[in-house]
């Protein structure tokens, strides 16, 4: 298998890691369709709006993966935005495993068998196409948080991601940008250590601070066991493969009473196999999608709050570092007009950070929690299902089995 | 799931070994057909839950494949197995057939053998014919194996006539009272005498194993000409014939690698293997002890299934003694119901050196027949000295764990083998008290030693691994052991009919030269030779018959082996899974208490 592997899904989920963010009608966006070449991903951007800040009551644009990092960045950028937490950019499409085992596939494609070789074609396929769906969800919800926003709903730049027919050509970050941004990241980083010791005078900051510290670690580790959790399922189904495979070929080479004997243990390792190894299969991807997705998500989510705080902590020291340049002038009796403003503009911003603050916090995590809810359950009454499943598929096998 | 859990389990069947039975196939189609070809379109049948939830689209992604994930199977494999082991017995007997023993099937019980007698019987023959329904007691057979030595008297064999199934021509009773033993019968006759019988029976023919007169080769051959006509009730270890394999190789090796999954897999599944694992274990086996019990008419009747009258279970190992001369007692427990022995059930304690014992004692003396004696674990001074030496971790737990049950493993293919099971050492093991100690299997015997230096550090690594395999590379050697009998066996011949040969050019010579008088002493030699090469070419065919009946139980018992632990397995699975199950379901309503 070379050249370009185009695949067109045309699954429209209301797959949600947080809650359902399209219940406001004036502003639905979803992304219906996504297209992948190489190693580009062009997602369709379908809007419908009633708001008569638009243009049209109805959009569909191609957008790729960069355009996604522009519109995030700029928000970021925004300093109007620093009292919201900004929705956490969406992860770059990430087709490596699928692509590795294209390769091995076209490598090994002359010494492997024909039922092998269709196997593992069909394994790639569905994991190109799990892949696949995985990111396009993520760049929706990150649509769909923006729209259901209200701030970030009027955002002009949204608006131009949602309306430009064209291609935006975002221009990618430069080297010296690229270098800025990093570097900003480790200031930031300094930063953080820097005014953590600033003292929090408010309650509530100080105990959503210590909360969100101590949940990213946590989250961080949940994500990390969840992703070995459905390797080690999609292990399962490969072994069954093996141990079908390995029956057969037992089965072919015996010829005596025992072979029917075989033939038919194998058989039905076969169709256990193909049965099971798809149940497994589906259980590794509906935990990867409610539960270990809903967990990289949220992980994210926690540093964008995080962000928020970082932004709000960095506010609260300007305002005591100008409260202090205040009294130096007031002692010097010289620049006080000008230290008052700054005065006054620092705690007009701490202020605003704090009231808004308090409030995006305050809805994210109710929106956390619910979404938690939603997915856990969701997850449970799946792995119930699948369970049972295969419960009695084995039931089965052992009948046929007993009964032989 | 109210479908998996309101369908009931079809019945067991019984019989176990219906190896070849064309309506297993059937329950096999059953299963694919309806997982395959099922479902394209999700039901709204409310009885198949496990179909909603592919049924929801915005969750799920994968919607085709799901149709393919049946649950429909249950019910069809339930309509489809097949459970009358008299259907399985028909069909089993109507293929073999053309090899030798097994089973006339007439259906009477007593009065087959006439028939079956008068058939194809050769002149010669009638009195044997005469004789047969009559005499049916121990007695008589004693008296038929007190008449051993007569090469050729077919009148004799009359009084064999027990076994109804002599046919007087050539050849060895030794077969006949070997296939009853391996026939199995299901019918459950009682024990009683003939079982005496034939363990006497055995002793004595193992002691000379001169071609008597006829029967059971002529048996064989008329079960040949009475194909089928006769289904005989299904025995299920009745051995399936047809082709006998050499390809013993490829077969062990194949089995090589399964054993090293399964038993394995079940291993890890299951960390101490109730002895009552043996029980549901031991119905499998070959109800061979069923056999002996019933008079060789009565074996061509079965209706009634297996059932295997001989459990034996080891349990409890425990350390005795101290330091370097300690060792692990196990307690053989055995229920039966045959009568050769003394009482129901009883119990002994036997170490490890002791099982090895019993093997040679029965190596030596049944491997010159043909037969393939089971081999028993393998010793372990690595990890016995780990027992020794007292380390209480789980290695050495687990060490005696699988000692154990390979030991059991062990003692069930010897009583399942019907012909061991006769043997009075074997007897004497499951019921003596005190076994004498058998020394030449001391774990550091001269000759012994190097061999266990060599596998210690093989043992080290490969435990597991090496228990299965020796356990079948064994099997393969033993069955080559019995190969090797046979070649010898037959290599005497062909010498004999040489020197036959060459007597007759000799006489020939004479003849032409005319000298009467050594003509005479040539006529003798080669009547002489000509008895010999009639005893080498009997005796010959006589362990090729048994070698390749070993074969073939010895496929068969492999065959369920196999079964058994791939059956085993896969209820762990299932456990396993209705375990997460439960799980799932009290995680539940936490999930939707959150708050």
């Amino acid at each position: 298998m070379t050249g370009p592997y185009s695949c067109c899904s045309c699954i429209v989920f209301v797959h949600s890691v947080s809650v359902d963010l399209n219940n406001d009608a004036s502003l639905v966006i979803d992304i219906p369709d996504a297209l992948c070449e190489r190693d580009k991903v062009k997602f369709t951007v379908h809007t419908k709006t009633t708001l008569s800040s638009f243009q049209k009551p109805e959009y569909s644009v191609q957008r790729q993966h960069e355009d996604f990092i522009w519109l995030h960045d700029t928000i970021v950028e925004t300093e109007e935005y620093a009292g919201l937490i900004i929705p956490p950019a969406p992860p770059k499409p990430d087709f490596e495993g699928p692509r590795e085992k294209m390769h091995k596939l076209g490598e090994g494609e002359s010494s492997m068998t024909k039922e092998e070789y269709a196997k593992m074609k069909q394994e790639l396929e569905a994991e190109y196409l799990a892949v696949f769906k995985k990111t396009v969800q993520v760049h929706e919800v990150f649509l769909q948080r923006l729209s259901s926003h209200p701030m970030f709903r009027k955002d002009r730049n949204f608006q131009i991601f949602l309306e430009y027919d064209q291609d935006l050509t975002v221009r990618r970050k430069n080297a010296k940008e690229m270098f800025g941004g990093f570097f900003k990241n480790m200031v930031k980083s300094a930063d953080e250590v820097l005014i953590s010791g600033v003292k929090e005078v408010d309650e509530f900051f100080e105990q959503e601070k210590n909360f969100l510290l101590d949940y990213s670690s946590k989250i961080k580790d949940a994500t990390a066991k969840a992703e070995k959790m459905t390797r080690s399922h999609k292990n399962v189904a490969d072994d069954y493969n093996h141990i079908s495979g390995a029956l057969n070929n037992i089965a072919a080479d015996n010829n005596t009473a025992f072979k029917k004997h075989l033939e038919k243990c194998a058989e039905v390792f076969e169709k256990l196999r193909v049965s099971i190894s798809k149940v497994e299969d589906r259980m590794a991807s509906d935990q990867e999608l409610k539960l270990t997705e809903l967990l990289r998500y949220y992980t994210r989510d926690i540093q964008a709050a995080k962000d928020l705080l970082y932004r709000r902590a960095r506010a609260l020291a300007d305002y005591e570092n100008s409260n202090k340049a205040l009294d130096k002038a007031r002692l010097k009796g010289k620049d006080v007009a000008q230290a008052e403003e700054n005065q006054k503009q620092c705690l007009q911003k701490f202020d605003k950070l704090s009231e808004s603050g308090k409030k995006e916090l305050t809805s994210f995590k109710a929106r956390r929690v619910v979404a938690f809810r939603k997915n856990l359950i969701e997850m449970t009454e799946l792995e119930i299902k699948h369970a049972k499943n295969s419960v009695s598929l084995l039931q089965g096998s052992i009948e046929v089995l007993k009964s032989n | 799931m109210a479908a998996s859990s309101e369908r009931s389990p079809p019945p067991f069947p019984d019989s176990e070994e219906p190896e070849l039975l064309e309506d297993s196939d059937e329950g096999a189609d059953a299963f694919t057909g309806t997982s395959i070809s099922e479902m394209d379109s999700p039901s709204p049948d409310s009885t198949r839950p496990p179909k909603d939830i592919f049924n929801e689209p915005p969750e799920d992604i994968f919607s085709d494949p799901l149709s393919n994930i049946n649950s429909e199977p249950q019910k069809k494999v339930d309509a489809k197995i097949p459970s009358p082991s008299s259907d399985e017995a028909i069909d089993l007997f109507s293929d073999p057939l053309d090899d030798d023993s097994e089973v006339m099937s007439s259906p009477e019980v007593q009065n087959p053998m006439p028939d079956l007698l008068n058939e194809p019987v050769e002149a010669p023959k009638s009195d044997v014919l005469g004789e047969p329904p009559v005499h049916r007691n121990a007695a008589r057979q004693q008296d038929v194996f007190e008449d051993p030595p007569k090469s050729s008297s077919k009148s004799s064999s009359v009084k064999k006539a027990a076994s109804a199934e002599m046919f007087g021509d050539d050849d060895d009773e030794e077969d006949l009272f070997k296939e009853p033993p391996n026939v199995v019968t299901k019918k459950p006759q009682p024990s009683g005498p003939p079982v005496d019988v034939f363990t006497e029976v055995k002793s004595d023919v193992k002691v000379k194993p001169q071609v008597k007169d006829d029967p059971t080769d002529l048996f064989a051959e008329e079960a040949l000409t009475a194909p089928a006509p006769k289904p005989s009730a299904g025995s299920s270890s009745s051995r399936t014939n047809g082709v006998h394999s050499e390809e013993q190789d490829l077969f062990s090796e194949a089995t090589v690698e399964l054993s090293l999954d399964s038993p394995r897999n079940d291993r890890k599944n299951k960390d101490a293997v109730k002895p009552s694992v043996s029980a549901p274990a031991a119905p499998v086996a070959s109800s061979s002890s069923k056999a002996p019990s019933k008079t060789l008419e009565e074996l061509e009747e079965e209706e009634s299934e297996d059932k295997f009258d001989l459990n034996i279970s080891i349990t409890n190992p425990e350390k005795v003694g101290d330091g370097m001369n300690a060792y692990m007692a196990y307690k053989v427990s055995t229920q039966t119901s045959l009568t050769m022995f003394r009482s129901k059930t009883f119990t002994v304690r036997r170490r490890f050196s002791d099982f090895l014992g019993l093997f040679e004692k029965l190596s030596e003396k049944h491997s010159q027949n043909g037969y393939l004696i089971p081999p028993p674990p393998e010793k372990s001074i690595l990890g016995m000295t780990k027992v020794k030496v007292g380390k209480d971790d789980p290695s050495s737990a687990e060490f005696v764990e699988r000692r154990r049950a390979a030991l059991e493993r062990y003692l069930q293919r010897v009583v399942s083998h019907p012909s061991l099971l006769q043997d009075p050492d074997v007897r004497e093991f499951l019921e003596k008290e005190e076994l004498p100690r058998a020394v030449s299997t001391q774990a550091l015997s001269g000759a012994g030693f190097l061999k266990m230096l060599n596998k210690a550090t093989d043992a080290v690594s490969k435990m597991t691994i090496k228990m299965n395999e020796q356990d079948v590379v064994s099997g393969r050697t033993c069955s080559q052991g019995c190969f090797d009998q046979r070649m010898k066996a037959w290599q005497r011949w062909q010498d004999a009919e040489n020197m036959l040969q060459k007597k007759r050019e000799a006489e020939a010579k004479l003849l032409w030269a005319n000298k009467p008088d050594k003509l005479q002493q040539a006529k003798d030699e080669i009547s002489e030779w000509e008895a010999k090469v009639t005893q080498y070419e009997r005796e010959f065919e006589r362990i090729s018959a048994t070698v390749r009946n070993e074969v073939i139980r010895f496929d068969k018992e492999k065959a369920r082996d196999f079964n058994r632990q791939v059956i085993k397995y896969l209820e762990s699975l299932l456990h396993s899974q209705q375990q997460l199950i439960k799980y799932w379901d009290a995680f539940l309503p936490e999930a939707k208490a959150i708050v």
